[in-house]
């Protein structure tokens, strides 16, 4: 059961205490490391999709000026093991991705060589010297085509382009079937998920240091998964678990791209090895769009068995995920979480999903910001309008008609999860009060009526979030915490959660003040040095505050426990006695705090018998069950008849993580995310040509989101708390970008719906809906709308009155 | 390797290297400086990440040479707080939530000063254009919108 706040801080929107670094420059990230005699490498990378590698001829580059060494494949791949990767996927064809290319480039991007030299430009100059002859080879660059019989392969050696298979279904797949064949109806379409850049603004890079002494090794590295990449290190340079500490600096974003060990933290841990030197290198832009993960990329048919009244039976999907030349981390993952999603919050009886991982000559997709599950709630949601335009019902009735009520919980899902708490209805009703539901629907008619195009989308998303229980996830899924309060009375709160923008140095102290009844300024909270933070599962999947934040709850009451003997002891009083508020134990007039409490503890002369001296306790949180944030967004969009161009005219979120830690910090993430869905609803698509060529090679050529692209928001949430904490909470850290992306998509798609176009896959940019205005036509070149069911009345006026809604802080 | 000599006054003290004549201003303050918080972010003048300010204008500094700076006055991030007391911008950006990674920021509020000293009292929508040639990734903008309204009404 959810506790209620224990002190002034949790729950209070509070400026952040990482802040005062940041704002005057004096955070260090990777590139602000310097350490004496550093060595900097440059990466010779393939400008083919595909070729043999016919000689390479570094005389040049390693006589230049500065240079120390240059590095094929052959000089280092003996010594460095492969790429690994954790996902649970067993029948995965892994075509063992080397540090360096061996004999033959796979994907742009593809490093072949590495120069190493005593300053960044000698660096890039040998890497430019490096003389690489290339034999290319066909392409394979379409995932459909990649599959089908006799096509090209990606990988020759592994005689197919098939990395994996993976199902999910419902138990009985007879009865899917079934409930399709009684189906009244079965609404049909084809979606794509465009392939995506995630961009941290801070590219990747790392230092690495071998001290010979000790015979260990420390990697600086702009990461999300310091703990983890510590774990898989050993597996690729020799240097044992316990030989090797991780430091993620401060990191400038990951959105999912630096979920990841990758080959460059590999390589220069080897080489520092090697040269007995500290090695460094900074990613460049134009390596970041080519060389680090790129997200999404899946080609989905789906099918849903409808009745006439608007009842959703059951979901079908086969879905292929381009996963492009090599799998990383976790890239057989991010498909799975789709299908587990599929059915979004819906009380469909049955689902089946197949996936087909499929390898081209691309970079590897992976986890960017949702990972699966924006994917699952575009389809589903847009889903659901064209059952809504196919059934000429309201979109939003359809909603309501086949949603869990909050009394249904914990509801069990066609798709084999349990959502854990839920209030849709409550989400719903509050979005559409706020966007004043009613005058929103007169302001569409009059803009038809004027002949613009004007269209509202709705979505009421649920996520899955907090990964995960252990049983769940391919290596733990637990989080590790760790506090102490010091001989000062101060504490020290330590996370295995390591935070990359997230503000967990700000929400944890709040917890920890709070729980302690300490001053937030008394509190320290540390992170990302694996010397420091010694185990964690680090920050993915939104699940640091869930899962780290209740590492360090209980934590807390371990301490808050001890000390109460201790106190009793002091005051000469039971333990049972005592009252805790505020930092002091009291009883009978007599209390005592944290300025005495810790001394005594440390100091161990006062102290009652078999009391273990000092005050820490450590805690691993292993959760029961994933949380389900869930919410529901609205968006109005105006479309530019001469040119195309959508703009968002109204942006309504209501999103519900439970009890908030820190309100200001949770509206942060969501507009953040938001932002990251009208970047793929609107402009964003990572291009590969034909020749598997990188076209958006640069940001000159790739269209992020800038700030006169961000419409004003209209905010508000729910609180439904996870009964799977005693926090309540549920983490929020992608909910903007699952929510956001199927509402956006929708409401232009409601624009456009009076001229017949019945879908267009994202982005929608200003061509591809000047096209579609033009010829009323969806992508493909068919299934326009019938005529007769164009003027057909889509959403209703609703009752949006003072109905039973939980507070939230609008 | 041929060098040259530069001189900046970089946030009010004069700094003189010998440097390669294709050294970037952002390496020069980096690298010789050892003013680490203006960031590389792309290389080719989109993101702003790298943005200082030149004679009062906010430039892009991963895209000039340190030679084309030479007797010029550069303000970076470093020199905005003053005798201990952060910039109005700082302040505000701290109090909206203007940050989360912080990677964009230093970048982000140079631009942001120089927009403040052509326009007072900016709109919102004067600040999104403003803004057009920083990227951020983190906030979705609005935050640093609220920021630079906020630093406006608190010069």
């Amino acid at each position: 059961m959810a506790e209620t706040s224990r002190g002034p801080y949790v729950g209070k929107s509070m400026k952040r205490v990482e802040d005062p670094r940041l704002i005057q420059g004096l955070a260090t990230y990777v590139d602000d490391l310097r350490l004496p005699g550093m060595l900097h490498a440059a990466f010779v990378r393939s400008p083919y999709a595909h070729a043999r590698v016919t000689r390479i001829n570094a005389d040049a580059a390693r006589s230049a000026p500065g240079v120390v060494a240059v590095f094929v494949g052959a000089d280092v791949n003996q010594s460095c093991g492969v790429v690994p990767c954790a996902a649970d996927m067993p029948n995965l064809k892994n075509p063992q991705h080397r540090v360096l290319a061996d004999g033959r480039v796979y994907f742009v991007g593809h490093a072949v060589a590495v120069a190493v030299a005593r300053d960044p430009y000698a660096a890039r100059d040998a890497a430019l010297l490096v003389d690489v002859d290339y034999e290319p080879l066909p392409v394979v660059t379409d995932p459909e085509r990649a599959i089908a019989s006799g096509s090209l392969l990606t990988h020759p050696d592994l005689g197919t382009n098939v990395a994996f298979e993976w199902s999910l279904s419902t138990g009985d797949e007879a009865e899917l079937e079934r409930l399709f064949r009684s189906a009244d109806r079965i609404v049909r379409q084809r979606m794509l998920h465009q392939r995506l850049t995630p961009t941290a603004i801070e590219p990747r890079g790392c230092v690495a240091s071998y001290h010979r002494g000790e015979q260990s090794l420390t990697l600086w590295t702009s990461t999300q998964i310091p703990h983890l990449v510590r774990t898989l290190l050993p597996g690729m340079i020799g240097v044992p678990e316990n030989k090797i500490r991780i430091v993620a600096p401060e990191v400038g974003g990951g959105f999912g791209s630096k979920l990841n060990l990758y080959i460059e933290e590999a390589l220069c841990s080897h080489l520092a090895m090697r040269l007995g030197a500290p090695v460094k290198w900074i990613e460049t832009r134009r390596e970041n769009m080519a060389s680090t993960i790129h997200g999404r990329d899946q080609i989905g048919e789906y099918e849903v068995a409808v009745k006439n009244d608007g009842t959703l039976l059951a979901i079908k999907s086969r879905t292929i995920a381009d996963i492009g030349a090599y799998p990383q981390l976790l890239t057989p993952a991010v498909p799975t979480l789709t299908g587990l999603m599929l059915t979004g919050c819906y009380k469909f009886k049955a689902m089946k999903m197949d996936v087909i991982g499929v390898y081209t000559n691309k970079m590897s997709t992976d986890a960017y910001r949702g990972a699966g599950r924006p994917e699952a709630t575009y389809l589903i949601e847009r889903m659901v309008d064209i059952v809504a335009n196919e059934l000429k019902m309201d979109p939003v009735q359809v909603r309501r008609l086949n949603s869990p009520k909050p009394s249904e919980f914990p509801f069990a899902t066609a798709c084999g999860l349990t959502y854990d708490s839920g209030n849709y209805e409550g989400a719903l009703t509050k979005a559409l009060r706020i966007a004043r539901w009613n005058d929103l629907l007169d302001r569409r008619a009059r803009a038809r009526q004027e002949g613009k195009l004007f269209g509202v989308g709705v979505s009421t998303y649920v996520e899955i979030c907090a990964l995960g229980p252990s049983k769940a996830m391919s290596a733990g899924g637990w989080e590790w915490g760790c506090v102490r309060v010091e001989f000062s009375g101060k504490a020290t709160v330590i996370t295995g959660s390591t935070p990359h923008g997230q503000g967990q140095e700000t929400s944890f102290a709040q917890i920890a003040a709070d729980r302690l009844g300490m001053p937030i300024e008394d509190v320290v909270v540390l992170h990302g040095d694996t010397n420091v933070a010694h185990y964690g599962r680090d920050t993915y999947g939104s699940r640091a505050t869930v899962l780290g934040g209740t590492a360090i709850v209980m934590c807390i009451d371990k301490i808050l426990a001890k000390t109460r003997t201790l106190a009793a002891h002091m005051l000469d009083v039971k333990p049972d006695d005592l009252t805790f508020e505020g930092g002091r134990f009291s009883a009978k007039g007599k209390s005592v705090g944290w300025g005495d409490l810790a001394p005594a503890a440390y100091v161990a002369k006062n102290i009652p018998p078999r009391f273990e001296p000092g005050l820490e306790a450590s805690s691993f949180f292993e959760p029961e069950n994933f949380t389900f944030p869930f919410g529901t967004h609205i968006a109005a969009v105006e479309i530019d008849r001469e040119t195309g161009e959508a703009r968002i005219v109204k942006y309504v979120a209501v999103d519900d993580c439970g009890p908030q830690i820190n309100p200001l910090l949770v509206e942060g993430q969501v507009q953040g995310g938001i932002a990251h869905s009208i970047g793929q609803v609107l402009f964003e698509r990572t291009v590969y040509d034909e020749q598997g060529q990188l076209v958006t090679g640069e940001l000159m050529d790739y269209a992020l989101p800038r700030a006169h692209d961000i419409p004003p928001y209209e905010m508000g949430s729910t609180v439904t708390p996870s009964p799977s904490n005693p926090m309540g909470i549920k983490g929020v850290g992608e909910a903007g970008t699952i929510g956001a992306t199927p509402t956006i998509a929708n409401a232009v798609m409601d624009a456009l719906y009076p001229l017949g176009v019945r879908h267009l896959d994202l982005p929608l940019t200003p061509e591809k809906i000047w096209r579609a205005i033009q010829s009323g036509a969806d992508d493909r070149g068919g299934d326009r709308i019938p005529e007769a069911d164009r003027s057909a009345p889509r959403y209703t006026a609703a009752d949006v009155g003072d109905g039973a809604l939980q507070v939230g802080n609008v | 390797m041929t060098t040259t000599p530069v001189s900046i006054e970089v946030n009010g003290e004069l700094q003189t290297h010998e440097v390669e004549a294709r050294l970037l201003l952002v390496h020069f303050l980096r690298d010789y400086c050892d003013l680490t918080g203006t960031h590389v972010g792309c290389e080719t003048s989109i993101c702003g990440a790298c943005t200082v300010q030149i004679g009062g204008k906010a430039v892009k500094s991963c895209t000039l040479f340190a030679v084309q700076a030479d007797g010029e006055s550069v303000v970076t991030v470093e020199g905005l707080a003053r005798d201990g007391q952060l910039h109005a911008i700082q302040q505000a950006f701290w109090e909206c939530h203007g940050l989360q990674c912080g990677f964009c920021t230093p970048g982000m509020m140079m631009t942001a000063v120089q927009l403040l000293a052509d326009i007072a009292k900016p709109t919102r929508e004067q600040i999104a254009h403003g803004l057009k040639g920083n990227l951020c990734r983190c906030t979705g903008y609005t935050h640093i919108i609220d920021a630079v309204e906020r630093a406006a009404g608190a010069q």
